[in-house]
């Protein structure tokens, strides 16, 4: 069924899911929500499946008009929701009806907000995907990011009888510095000890060039020991590159597949979503962790949290 | 040099690579492209996904079903044991392309880093058959092996925001075609009207690791002919199977 019309589409506003995998080798990128928590306790909020297809609001600018009642999520950034000029609580289950007009324009915390919607947003899949990836032209809606006039379908679904709500302590809090816990590699051996004590010891601030492929950091350059470029391999998800200016880029979903930057670090796979809230200006720092059970009890909390939501909310 | 072991490298928590030498080279890509084929055919549990490089199989796991220990170990099984498969029988594609003024903005930088006049480049890289090693970077980019090392050109220390569709590079001593527009460090010499990246075709990449190319040169008059033909969908691809 037509559910929302789009009226204003912000500066980039995308259909995901959890991604396309497995297509790296043809090398094309998983995409995906970048913050897969928020995205994921969106759609737990609506009754659908995690990976349900739902809409990815980067800063301020969108709005949708409902063309049909239904019930959605807002998870992520704090873009100052609204529903015909009243304030959209974020992290419940809010029913829409026809006619309302749901709009972002101020942001407040984050930079990516999610709106999940009972049943999922209807696209064709694209080898195997919703997800939008607009570099290859494919997934999403038309393989690219949305705009004015776009109708936008719904799978049709029993929406959730009750309203529910995300408890205080599983919506994370989105300050302007953050922390990221990073496994030193593949290519530490490529800088001088000096070059690492400068990655874990400085203060870096996201530049203006940071979008769904890669976050290019500013701050103090790292020094390495030999050359900058090795032969290409490939680059995993929150891969740490550093070129021949010492100045890092993290890899998000949207990254090329391979490349011939040394990676000084890789950043813990549960740390992305604090990431994906991040916004030009605000700092990062990065902290090691050396130790695989650490890595490990990571994916652990992440795990616990997100079933501790489900079971609070559906009982699952 | 190939490795008496394969080296592993961590590439985050969920992410391995096996790293099989230290150079570009037909033998150990071999070797890298056989772990791909005997991951495919083995489906270990808790394997995600594996892109097979020049040198190293960079391999995604899932740490909740397969622990790294346990992974290394499977690997380096799968490792000792892959010369019992052969790999598919290669073919040879022609990438007819257009060298310098607005397709080729670094031609005339390649040309002076190499000590080289503009045709002598152009010639040179025309000159011989390049194996494609891998596909990555951007959907359906083919890496190639074979360039003559007299126009290796160091990559751009900052890259570009926007390099067109097509374009042909040179990064060091490997030479490369951008299939989709996007960002890049390439020093780009040329553009070919081909089509690398069509997710409506299958496969939806123009090369498959193991293929040789070759770039022939032609003239703008050619270059737009072609690129109407690919784009009405009229275009014959020109390849030959190598014995």
């Amino acid at each position: 069924m037509e559910t929302f019309e789009v009226v204003q589409p912000g500066p980039l506003t995308t259909v995901q899911d959890l991604g396309r995998h497995g297509w790296q080798q043809y090398g094309v990128p998983p995409s995906g929500a970048i913050d897969d928590y928020a995205f994921r306790i969106g759609n737990v909020l609506v009754g659908n499946d995690e990976s349900a297809a739902s809409l990815e609001i980067t800063l301020v600018g969108c709005q949708l008009r409902v063309l049909e009642d239904t019930v959605i999520a807002l998870t992520g950034a704090d873009l100052a929701p609204t529903l015909n000029g009243a304030p959209i609580p974020m992290w419940e289950t809010f029913p829409v009806s026809r006619a309302d007009k749901i709009a972002f324009l101020r942001l407040k915390t984050g930079c990516r907000a999610y709106l999940a919607v009972s049943g999922g947003i209807d696209v064709p899949r694209v080898m195997a995907s919703a997800a939008t990836c607009i570099r290859a032209g494919i997934g999403g809606f038309e393989g690219r990011a949305l705009r004015s006039g776009d109708i936008l379908r719904t799978v049709e679904d029993t929406p959730p009888p009750i309203r529910v709500r995300v408890p205080p302590e599983y919506r994370p809090e989105y300050g302007s510095r953050i922390e990221l816990r990073v496994i030193l590699g593949p290519q530490d051996d490529y800088f001088t000890g000096e070059g690492i004590r400068t990655f874990l010891r400085s203060e870096y601030t996201i530049s203006g060039q940071a979008d769904r492929m890669g976050c290019r950091l500013e701050g103090p350059q790292i020094q390495h020991s030999a050359e900058a470029d090795i032969i290409s391999d490939g680059i995993p998800l929150g891969a740490v590159q550093v070129p021949g200016n010492g100045l890092p880029i993290i890899l998000l979903v949207d990254r090329q597949t391979t490349g011939g930057y040394t990676k000084i670090a890789t950043v813990v796979s549960t740390e992305i979503p604090k990431l994906a809230q991040a916004k030009p200006g605000d700092k990062v720092g990065f902290r090691q962790v050396g130790d695989e059970r650490a890595w490990i009890a990571l994916t652990e909390e992440y795990d616990e949290r997100i079933l501790a939501v489900r079971r609070l909310l559906r009982g699952q | 040099m190939i490795y008496e072991e394969p080296r592993f490298l961590v590439g985050g928590d969920r992410a391995i690579f096996v790293e099989f030498g230290d150079a570009i080279d037909p033998e150990i890509n071999r070797r890298v492209r056989r772990l791909m084929l005997s991951l495919q055919r083995e489906r270990v549990p808790g394997v995600v996904e594996a892109v097979p490089t020049y040198r190293s199989l960079l391999v995604y796991f899932e740490p909740r079903q397969i622990g790294t220990s346990k992974l290394r170990e499977t690997l380096h099984l799968l490792a000792q044991r892959t010369g019992e498969h052969g790999l598919p029988q290669p073919r040879l594609i022609e990438v007819p392309t257009i060298y310098g003024g607005e397709y080729g903005p670094d031609l005339e930088f390649v040309a002076q880093h190499s000590s080289l006049s503009v045709p002598q480049v152009i010639q040179t890289h025309t000159g011989a058959p390049y194996l494609v090693y891998m596909i990555g970077f951007l959907p359906g980019f083919p890496y190639l092996g074979g360039m003559s090392p007299k126009i290796a050109t160091p990559r751009l220390e900052s890259p570009r925001a926007k390099v067109p569709a097509g374009s042909v590079g040179i990064a060091g001593s490997q030479t490369g075609i951008y299939p989709v527009e996007s960002p890049g460090g390439w020093r780009l010499i040329g553009r070919t009207p081909l089509k690398l990246f069509d997710p409506g075709r299958e496969p939806p990449g123009l090369f498959q690791a193991g293929d040789y190319l070759s770039f022939v040169g032609i003239t703008p008059e050619e270059y737009d002919s072609t690129k109407d033909a690919v784009q009405q969908g009229t275009y014959v691809v020109k390849e030959t199977l190598v014995a």
